[in-house]
């Protein structure tokens, strides 16, 4: 098991140190630089500049120094917002980010699974067909959408809830809701759907030929197994969702990560765009590894460490 | 299970109406909360760059002189000053002033920036807003000293500055952020990192800063050390700092702010009918540039049918809103001729009209009638949602008007910037905004070795005059030759002025005394709120 | 009871009886039977038709055109003029929301076509092979997961002209990932189960026992995945346009026209309203479509 995950460790700093590679040798492929405004500067000015952020020093050069420093755990000095550190802006974006998008999986899950489920008992009666029709409003309507409604009609025309901004529990309710929309429509119908697959399955037909009761064969045989399909699904979409989202962060004036993901891209500000994307690919790596790690907790049968058979 | 479901259903919607009343707080206190765009680059006046940064800046800052509310400069910082006949000299009186943690501010305080702002290391991107001091560009590429910069306090009060040449616009440019004077003993303290800590954030401006969340808010309250302080009357201002204006007409709708900067266009015309929009001038220009050295574009005959097949009225009208106003000229709106105290566009007036038939004969004569052999046309502008209509609209007009065919080609911001400066266009979108409110601003744009004249116009006509206004201190031929400079402008077509610029916010009823000059930087030194 | 001996005449032979009365249908013949008698299903897949239809054929049976402008009826709302309305210049919405159904049902189709052949048969062979191949096949998709989309779009977009074939690149790059995580993770589920050590016991190769065992039996949150990618492709198209590899304007697809509407939501509610309208329709045919098809290629179903 120990070797196990130290392969696992090990493995995962190859996929980030190919994903830390890539963008970066993409993002200084594309054009437009972090200096590179609408006024022409003077070559003087722009010299001063490129010497002060070593941006005239080989790409090669700039690679491996960034990586030594990377090594010491610097994410370096944004470009566009000076004087601020990379680790700093994590720092003060990553808990916003979390704290709205833990709201929004638990909203996701706490709603999404048990509909799911109600789905796939009552296949083809009303509340199925409700749940369907709701769930497929909840992926076709885009997040944008959905929060432009809920301002709309919550802030706006009743003014129950504040429209924007980030400064207490109130705020935090429509941005939740708002973000958890799509997901909780996805985890929905997954869960209907391998529930179903479950259900029709020889060993649930056994346990209910034996008399064991409904509940029991739900929580102990099905849900279990039907929850694999969601629970592939959360892992990356955790990342995604706890590192923030630029639409809901930017309609809803939320002082969260996601925004960078997009801006430092735009600003090309190299060292926010390696540092967003390296702690998001972290996230992802680190949240699919416990995703495999979930799998056999689920369904025992699942072999992933041991040698492939047959 | 379903049982459990409804009643979380019902918990939510308990939850949901007992949050009545979290609207906005209508008080009378004396503050006011603003939109003015995104979080702050720096507030390092050496420093900033974009629009948000120098209206943050200027609430904490005084500069030598600031613009009043009918475009003219008046003393700020300095009380006075005088400047020697050849124009190569002034000498600035300051006031008694003190910085916000009650040094004295000194002319040594401006001296100090002004050689900070142009030292190498600094690398400043607005340096060059000093080069036509003596020795500044020389110390700015590292090859002269510090000691040369002609700039040097003569004792506390007195700021003495020489020039190269005459620059007659001097008093305009000492407005702008990268002349305001810095602390020199908290930027020595410090390093670069003071401008990042409300501690070490000393300004000399009526208000300062307390409070700052990156991405939240930026807070200020009045700074009781300020010269001024008793025409000061908000307490505190908080500007928001978020990216969508849509968000932020959201909460001045939602009563959770008192100004808006540039809502969105789509909003303009309801905006309007309920009495929430305000204008005011704008130094700033929108125009399509012309890669000249290009065909069909090399030839002015056809820069000029299609400028002429432009129903810019219309434009202006029906997809602009009448916010911003048809361009007929070079150089907008906003600048004040301090000879004649006339805005020096109206004294101008409109250089050329729409005439459709004078564009066909044009193109006709140039080999294209009705645009027949015409080379195919493209048209770049970066994605926004204003530039896009504006480009199907003129390329409607073209091709009902004049039977030209343009494809439209919208690229991201950076890679745009990329096309336009690389010369890979052939029409390009482009806006300019003058950072001092003067016509050299817009005038030195089109000279022929013109740092951002990516559309590589020239004309030794427009040269020689460009060249008369900088060599003079003489307001009045200043004047003239900036006059007759644009009309050779347009005579040429240099680029195809579409619209002048003009600021469209929204404003609470309750702000009075809110001073906005053309530059587009906000005054707030004498609001006051009041019902 | 008394038996006589005249109770045991023999049957006698009727071919008709011995027929087999229900002709032996393949794997996909019987599912397209079952998918025939789902009525939700036929609906979605007649909406789908109808407006496939109406994209390609309707704006034949119009002389206006989508770049045609009257700045004079801008920001009209729905008459029996402009059924939808006009928008900011004039132009109809009707007819660009019909043109915009080329782009934009073009995307999804195409999306979905990519999710189920690249993105299933990557899942599939990862979460069948196992192992070191499972491992190497998984880091890729993490990989790809980590590298920022919008970087490789704008350089997509610097490298090649604008246009649909670069929005299907970048689509191409991207739009399987998920679906390839969750095959595997079915696969790997199903792999262990009864009926495919039974299969493997009486001799079936692996990828028969891939292609008619484990896929079939992964069908319903393949076809989940699959409806799901339609839309959010169909957006990804609208934020692409942003970034320059679109279409060029004036033509517009449905992402685009609604993304543009939203700017003027308070304003022009319809402008908003009818291209979304247009999206909701398409992804409820879709659904419903999908909802039969799980059913319909559902191995268990079979009778």
């Amino acid at each position: 098991m120990l070797s196990y995950t130290l392969k696992r460790i090990l493995n995962a700093v190859v996929v980030l140190w190919f994903v830390i590679t890539i963008t970066f040798f993409l993002m200084h492929a594309i054009p437009g630089g972090p200096f590179t405004g609408e006024k022409n500067l003077p070559p003087a000015v722009m010299k001063n500049i490129e010497e002060r952020y070593k941006l005239n020093d080989p790409l090669w050069k700039q690679y491996t120094d960034y990586m030594v420093n990377l090594g010491h755990l610097d994410l370096g000095p944004s470009f566009k917002y000076q004087g601020r550190s990379v680790n700093n802006i994590i720092a003060e974006g990553f808990p916003v980010s979390f704290q709205l998008g833990m709201n929004s999986i638990v909203l996701a899950v706490v709603l999404g699974i048990p509909a799911g489920v109600i789905s796939a008992l009552k296949r083809n009666k009303w509340q199925d067909r409700t749940i369907m029709f709701l769930t497929t409003l909840g992926v076709a309507v885009p997040s944008f959408v959905l929060a432009a409604a809920l301002i709309h009609v919550f802030a706006i025309k009743l003014s129950l809830l504040p429209a924007a901004m980030w400064s207490g529990w109130k705020f935090q309710i429509l941005p939740s809701v708002a973000l958890a929309g799509m997901p909780t429509s996805y985890i929905a119908r997954l869960t209907r759907s391998s529930m179903l697959d479950v259900l029709g399955q020889d060993y649930i037909k056994t346990a209910k030929a034996k008399g064991v009761a409904q509940y029991v064969i739900m929580y102990r045989h099905a849900l279990k197994n039907g929850l694999i399909p969601v629970v592939t699904y959360i892992g990356p979409m955790a990342a995604g969702i706890l590192t923030g989202s630029f639409v809901i962060e930017t309609l809803f004036a939320i002082p969260g990560l996601g925004r960078h993901f997009v801006t430092s891209i735009y600003n090309r500000d190299y060292t926010v765009i390696l540092g967003v994307t390296i702690f998001y690919s972290f996230l992802v790596v680190a949240l699919n590894m416990l995703v495999d790690l979930i799998y056999p907790l689920l369904d025992p049968r699942i072999k992933l460490g041991g040698k492939q058979e047959g | 299970m379903s049982n459990r479901l409804i009643v979380l259903a019902i918990i939510m919607v308990m939850l949901g109406t007992m949050l009545a009343g979290c609207g906005g707080s209508a008080s009378q206190e004396q503050v006011m909360r603003l939109y003015m765009g995104a979080e702050p680059e720096t507030l390092d006046p050496d420093k900033a760059t974009g629009v948000p940064d120098a209206n943050y800046l200027q609430a904490m800052f005084e500069g030598l002189t600031e613009m009043d509310g009918e475009g003219l400069i008046v003393p700020a910082a300095a009380e006075k000053w005088e400047v020697s006949p050849d124009g190569l000299k002034y000498t600035f009186h300051l006031r008694a002033n003190k910085w916000s943690n009650g040094d004295p501010v000194t002319a040594r305080d401006f001296e100090y920036a002004w050689k900070r702002l142009l030292n190498p290391a600094t690398a400043s991107t607005y340096a060059y807003m000093l080069f036509s001091l003596k020795g500044a560009e020389a110390y700015n590429s590292g090859k002269g000293s510090a000691d040369a910069v002609g700039v040097k306090a003569l004792d506390d009060n007195t700021l003495e500055v020489t020039f190269e040449k005459p620059t007659a616009y001097f008093l305009a440019l000492c407005t702008h952020q990268s002349t305001y004077p810095v602390n020199q003993k908290v930027v020595e303290a410090n390093g670069d990192k003071w401008a990042g800590e409300v501690s070490t954030l000393v300004g000399n401006g009526p208000f300062k800063v307390t409070e700052w969340v990156h991405n939240g808010k930026l807070v200020m309250v009045k700074n009781d050390q300020y010269r001024d302080k008793d025409k000061v009357k908000l307490a505190r201002i908080e500007w928001i700092l978020i990216e969508e204006s849509g968000t932020a007409l959201s909460m001045f709708e939602n009563n959770q702010l008192e100004y808006v900067w540039e809502p969105p266009m789509a909003e303009v015309e309801r905006l309007k009918k309920e009495n929430k929009l305000q204008l005011s001038k704008l130094f700033g220009s929108y125009y399509y540039e012309f890669n000249t050295k290009k065909a069909p574009f090399d030839n002015p005959k056809v820069r000029r049918a299609l400028a002429l097949a432009v129903d810019r009225e219309a434009i202006a009208k029906n997809v602009l809103h009448d916010v911003h106003k048809p361009a007929d000229a070079w150089v907008p709106y906003g600048f004040t001729n301090p000879i004649t105290k006339q805005d020096f566009r109206e004294e101008g007036g409109a250089l050329f009209q729409t005439n459709v038939e004078e564009a066909k004969k044009l193109l006709a004569e140039a080999g294209y009638p009705d645009g027949q052999g015409m080379p195919p046309i493209t048209l770049l502008y970066n994605t926004n949602e204003n530039h896009k209509a504006i480009a199907e609209a003129v390329q409607e007009m073209w091709k009902k008007n004049i039977g030209v065919n343009v494809e439209l080609v919208n690229q991201e911001w950076k890679v745009y910037l990329a096309s336009r400066k690389s010369g890979d266009f052939q029409l390009a979108r482009a806006g300019w905004n003058g950072d001092y409110a003067d016509p050299m601003s817009f005038g030195d744009y089109l000279l022929t070795n013109g740092g951002n004249n990516w559309g590589r116009y020239g004309n030794p006509v427009y040269d020689k005059l460009i060249e008369t206004a900088q060599n003079t201190n003489d307001q009045a031929v200043r004047m003239q030759a900036m006059h007759d400079a644009d009309k050779v402008a347009i005579e040429d077509m240099a680029v195809l002025p579409i619209y002048f610029y003009t600021e469209w916010y929204c404003l609470s009823p309750k702000v009075k005394g809110l001073i906005y000059p053309a530059t587009g930087v906000l005054n707030l030194k004498y609001v006051l709120i009041q019902n | 009871m008394q038996l006589t001996p005249d109770s045991f005449t023999p049957v006698t032979r009727d071919n008709a009886e011995q027929e087999i009365l229900r002709p032996s249908l393949t794997y996909w013949q019987d599912a397209w039977q079952r998918l025939k008698r789902n009525k939700l299903a036929m609906l979605g897949l007649y909406i789908i038709v109808f407006l496939l239809l109406a994209a390609v054929f309707g704006p034949l049976f119009s002389n206006t055109s989508y770049s045609d402008q009257n700045l004079l009826q801008a920001n009209r709302p729905p008459s029996s003029e402009h059924w939808f309305g006009t928008d900011n210049l004039g132009r109809d919405l009707f007819i660009r929301v019909l043109y915009g159904a080329r782009i934009s049902l073009a995307i999804g189709i195409v999306a979905s076509l990519l999710n189920f052949t690249v993105g299933v048969a990557y899942g599939g062979i990862a979460g069948f092979v196992g192992g070191r191949t499972d491992r190497f096949m998984m880091n890729v998709v993490d990989v790809l997961y980590g590298v920022p989309v919008l970087l490789y779009v704008i350089l997509l977009m610097v490298v090649l002209k604008p246009g649909l074939t670069n929005i299907f690149i970048a689509l191409g790059i991207a739009y399987w990932l998920q679906m390839a995580r969750i095959v595997r993770g079915q696969i790997l589920v199903i792999k262990e189960q009864e009926y495919v050590l039974a299969a493997r016991t009486i001799g079936a190769g692996k990828w028969r026992i891939l292609l008619r065992h484990l896929i079939p039996n992964s069908m319903g949150a393949i076809i989940v995945t699959m409806t799901l990618a339609i839309p959010d492709a169909i957006f990804t198209e609208a934020f692409l346009s942003f970034i320059g590899l679109g279409v060029a304007a004036p033509m517009a697809s449905w992402g685009v026209l609604a993304s543009e509407g939203i700017n003027s939501l308070r304003s022009y509610p319809f402008q908003l309203l009818f291209p979304a309208l247009a999206i909701s329709i398409t992804m409820l045919a879709f659904n419903f479509l999908g909802d039969g098809l799980r059913d319909a290629l559902d191995p268990r179903m079979r009778r």
